[in-house]
C-alpha cells in the first residue's frame, strides 16, 4: 500500500500541468466551501457574541404583560404584585446552572435626569450588591456603591462610558453632581462592561437598543429607588448562570417560579417571562445557514465537476498504460493490485487536491475578512470532513477507469505499444 | 515428468461471422531443462501458442498440463499465480517500465509474490549481476542499450526461479552483436537446468536451440516432420 501511494505521488509529479488541472475542480469546489463554512461559523459567532454579550451569560427576567415587558416608564406601578424578597432572590440562586441573581429597578426611558442643563435621554436603573457582578462591568475610575451608600440612603449615582462621553463631554464626572427627579445626585464612580463588543444591527428594534445603549445608563443603588418614584416597585431579575447552554432552561425555570410567587392578582394578565438572547441568536443563525447551506450545495457542484475531471483523467491513464497494465499482469499481478493501484492514484490526486483546496479556503477566507471586516473562524471539523471527501470523490470516481484497469485482458494490452 | 505438456489444443478466433481455427490439434511435450525453438511465419499461429503455454490465454478445446497440473477452469486470477511463480517472459520490444529504475523493474515479479522488499531488493541485484550488468542495477531503461534492456527483462523473467523461460522474438529488436550476447545467456540459463521455449523467425536464432519446431498455418511438426514433408 504503501508503496502504492508513493508510486502515485511519482505519477502525479510525472504529470504536473495535467494533474493540476485534474485537481483544479476539487480545489476549487474545497476551497469554496471552506471559505463559507468559516465565514459561517465566524458570522454565527459574533451573532451569538454580540446578543448574548461575550462570556455574560445573562438572563433577565421581567414582568410581562400580554406576552409584552412592563415597562413603568409609561405604566402605572402593577396592583397585585409583590417585590421580591431577599428570600425570593436565594431560591432563584439554587436553580441548577445559576451562578448569580441580581434584582434591579429600571426606567428605560428618563426625562427627569440633568447635568447643569442637559437632559438625559438614557436607562435608569436602580441596583443591589450584586448588578455589576453579574453584568461583568469594571469601576473605571472613582469607586462603586458601598454598603454604607445603601444603608444610609446616600444619594450617589454611578454612570458607564456612554454617559461619561455624551454627557460630560469628557470631563471627568467623578465628584460632579446630576439632578434626578428634584434631587442632586452626587457621581461616585464610572463603569464600563469589561468587554466591549460592536454590535450587529439586524432590524429596526436592534437600532433603537443600540442606540440607546450609546446613550449610556446611569445607576443609584435600589434602596433610594422607593425615594426617588415614590413607590416600591417590583424588580426585574438577572440571572448570570455557569454557561450559554444553561441560559434558556434557567430562564424559564427563574420566570415560572417568579410568577407562581410574585404574582396575586392571576386575572390580570402579568407574568414573568425571561428573555431568552441565546433563542434569539440561535433564529438569526438558522437565517444566516440557510442562505449559506444553499451555497455549500453550489459549491458542491463544483466538486462533482472536479470528480467527473477525474474519472476522465484516470480513464485517459488507464488507456496510456495500456502496455504498463499488460505487462504486470503477464508478470502475475492479480485484479485487485492493479484495482487498488490506479484507486490509490485517484484517490491521492483527490486527496492532494483536497488539501491545497482546504489550504487556499482558509486564505481565502482571511482575505474576505480583511476586505469586507467579516469575521471568519476556521472549523477544524470541516477540515477533517474536506479532506476525507475529497478522498472519497477520488475513490468514487476512481472506481470505473480502476475497473477498467483490472479487467484488461493482457494479450491485447501487451500487443499495444 | 515433463514439464509441460499440450494435448490436441485447438483455439477459434471469431473473425467477422466464422470462427477461424488459428491452433489445429497442437500436440508438444516438454522435458525439463529442454531448450527448443518454435518457427514459423507471422500469421502462423506462433504467438497464439506462445500466449496459452505462457497461460496468457485458454485453449478453446484441448488440454494443458503444467508440471503436472492441469490448467483447466482455472480463474484469471489462478492464472496469474501461476504465470508469476512459473513462467518468466521476455518479449521483443522489452516491456521495461520507464520510470523505474533497473532494480526495481525486476523486482517487480516478487512484488507481486508478495516478498518482502529487502529481499526483493537482494533478489533483484543477484538477478541482474548473473546477465552482467551488476554495475547498473540504478539505471533507468533509457539510459541502457536494448541490449542491456533485453538483459534486465530476462533478469526480470528469472528472479522468480520459474522452471520455464518463454522468449518472444528476444533478438528481434536486437543487432546481431547484442542478439548473440542473449543467446549465450540462453545457453547458459539453458546449462543451468532452465526450460526455455523461444519464438523467432530467425534461422540463425533457431539454431542455438537444441530442438527445433515449425508452426505453419495453425499445425505444429518438429523440423524431421517439415523436413520429410518437403
Amino acid at each position: 500500500m504503501r508503496e502504492n501511494i508513493g508510486l502515485a505521488f511519482q505519477g502525479i509529479w510525472g504529470h504536473k500541468m495535467r494533474s493540476v488541472l485534474t485537481m483544479l475542480g476539487i480545489i476549487i469546489g474545497i476551497a469554496s466551501i471552506i471559505t463559507i463554512v468559516s465565514t459561517i461559523q465566524g458570522t454565527n459567532e459574533q451573532i451569538k457574541e454580540n446578543l448574548i454579550g461575550a462570556g455574560n451569560n445573562v438572563v433577565t427576567v421581567q414582568l410581562n404583560k400580554e406576552g409584552r415587558v412592563y415597562d413603568m416608564s409609561w405604566n402605572p406601578v402593577p396592583e397585585g404584585v409583590r417585590c421580591i424578597t431577599e428570600e425570593t432572590r436565594q431560591d432563584l440562586e439554587k436553580i441548577g446552572g445559576v451562578e448569580q441573581v441580581s434584582l434591579y429597578h429600571t426606567r428605560s426611558y428618563v426625562d427627569q435626569l440633568f447635568y447643569q442643563n442637559t437632559q438625559f435621554n438614557g436607562t435608569l436603573y436602580g441596583i443591589d450588591e450584586n448588578f455589576l457582578g453579574v453584568y461583568g462591568y469594571q469601576v473605571k475610575s472613582g469607586r462603586g456603591f458601598t454598603e454604607s451608600d445603601y444603608v444610609n440612603h446616600r444619594k450617589v449615582i454611578l454612570v458607564d462610558t456612554g454617559v461619561a462621553t455624551n454627557l460630560f463631554g469628557g470631563v471627568d464626572p467623578v465628584g460632579k453632581t446630576l439632578e434626578l427627579q428634584g434631587d442632586a445626585y452626587i457621581v461616585v464612580g464610572v463603569v464600563a462592561q469589561s468587554k466591549e463588543f460592536a454590535p450587529v444591527i439586524n432590524s429596526m428594534k436592534d437600532y433603537q437598543l443600540y442606540v440607546n445603549q450609546s446613550a449610556g445608563n446611569v445607576y443609584i443603588p435600589d434602596s433610594l429607588w422607593p425615594t426617588a418614584y415614590r413607590f416600591d416597585e417590583p424588580q426585574s431579575v438577572a440571572i448570570k448562570v455557569e454557561n450559554t447552554d444553561a441560559m434558556t432552561t434557567a430562564g424559564k425555570e427563574a420566570a415560572d417560579l417568579l410568577t407562581e410567587k410574585q404574582i396575586l392578582d392571576t386575572t390580570a394578565k402579568l407574568d414573568y417571562r425571561s428573555e431568552d438572547m441565546l433563542e434569539q441568536a440561535q433564529q438569526l443563525q438558522k437565517m444566516s445557514q440557510a442562505t449559506n447551506n444553499q451555497l455549500i450545495w453550489i459549491a458542491s457542484i463544483s466538486l462533482l465537476v472536479g470528480g467527473i475531471g477525474v474519472m476522465n483523467i484516470m480513464l485517459v491513464s488507464v488507456t496510456e498504460r495500456t502496455s504498463e497494465i499488460g505487462l504486470k499482469k503477464a508478470i502475475g499481478a492479480k485484479k485487485k493490485r492493479i484495482l487498488l493501484q490506479f484507486l490509490t492514484e485517484s484517490a491521492v490526486l483527490t486527496s492532494l487536491g483536497g488539501v491545497i483546496g482546504v489550504v487556499s479556503g482558509v486564505i481565502l477566507a482571511q482575505v474576505i475578512s480583511k476586505i469586507m471586516q467579516i469575521p471568519v473562524s476556521i472549523s477544524v471539523p470541516a477540515i477533517g470532513v474536506a479532506v476525507v471527501f475529497s478522498t472519497l470523490i477520488g475513490v468514487v470516481f476512481g472506481m470505473l477507469p480502476a475497473i477498467q484497469a483490472a479487467n484488461l485482458n493482457p494479450i491485447e494490452a501487451l500487443r499495444r505499444e | 515428468m515433463p514439464i509441460l505438456e499440450l494435448k490436441d489444443i485447438c483455439k477459434d478466433y471469431q473473425q467477422g461471422r466464422e470462427p477461424v481455427r488459428v491452433l489445429k490439434n497442437i500436440n508438444l511435450t516438454v522435458e525439463k531443462g529442454d531448450y527448443l525453438a518454435i518457427m514459423g511465419p507471422s500469421g502462423s499461429g506462433k504467438t497464439t501458442l506462445m500466449n496459452i503455454i505462457g497461460c496468457l490465454d485458454v485453449p478453446t478445446s484441448g488440454s494443458y498440463i503444467l508440471e503436472g497440473r492441469d490448467l483447466k477452469d482455472l480463474s484469471d486470477d489462478d492464472l496469474a499465480e501461476v504465470r508469476n511463480k512459473h513462467i518468466g517472459f521476455v518479449f521483443q520490444s522489452f516491456h521495461l517500465l520507464p520510470k523505474m529504475e533497473a532494480v526495481d523493474n525486476v523486482a517487480l515479479p516478487l512484488l507481486y509474490a508478495d516478498v518482502p522488499l529487502k529481499e526483493r531488493r537482494a533478489r533483484a541485484e543477484e538477478a541482474l549481476k548473473a546477465v552482467g550488468l551488476g554495475e547498473r542495477i540504478h539505471f533507468l531503461p533509457n539510459q541502457l542499450s536494448g541490449g542491456q534492456c533485453q538483459r534486465v527483462a530476462i533478469a526480470r523473467a528469472i528472479v522468480g526461479n520459474p522452471q520455464l523461460l518463454l522468449a518472444d522474438e528476444p533478438t528481434g529488436a536486437l543487432d546481431t552483436k547484442a542478439g548473440q550476447q542473449i543467446m549465450e545467456i540462453f545457453r547458459r540459463l539453458s546449462g543451468e537446468g532452465m526450460t526455455i521455449i523461444m519464438i523467432t523467425h530467425e534461422p540463425s536464432i533457431a539454431a542455438c536451440a537444441d530442438k527445433t519446431y515449425r508452426i505453419l498455418d495453425g499445425e505444429l511438426r518438429t523440423q524431421e516432420e517439415q523436413d520429410e514433408k518437403a
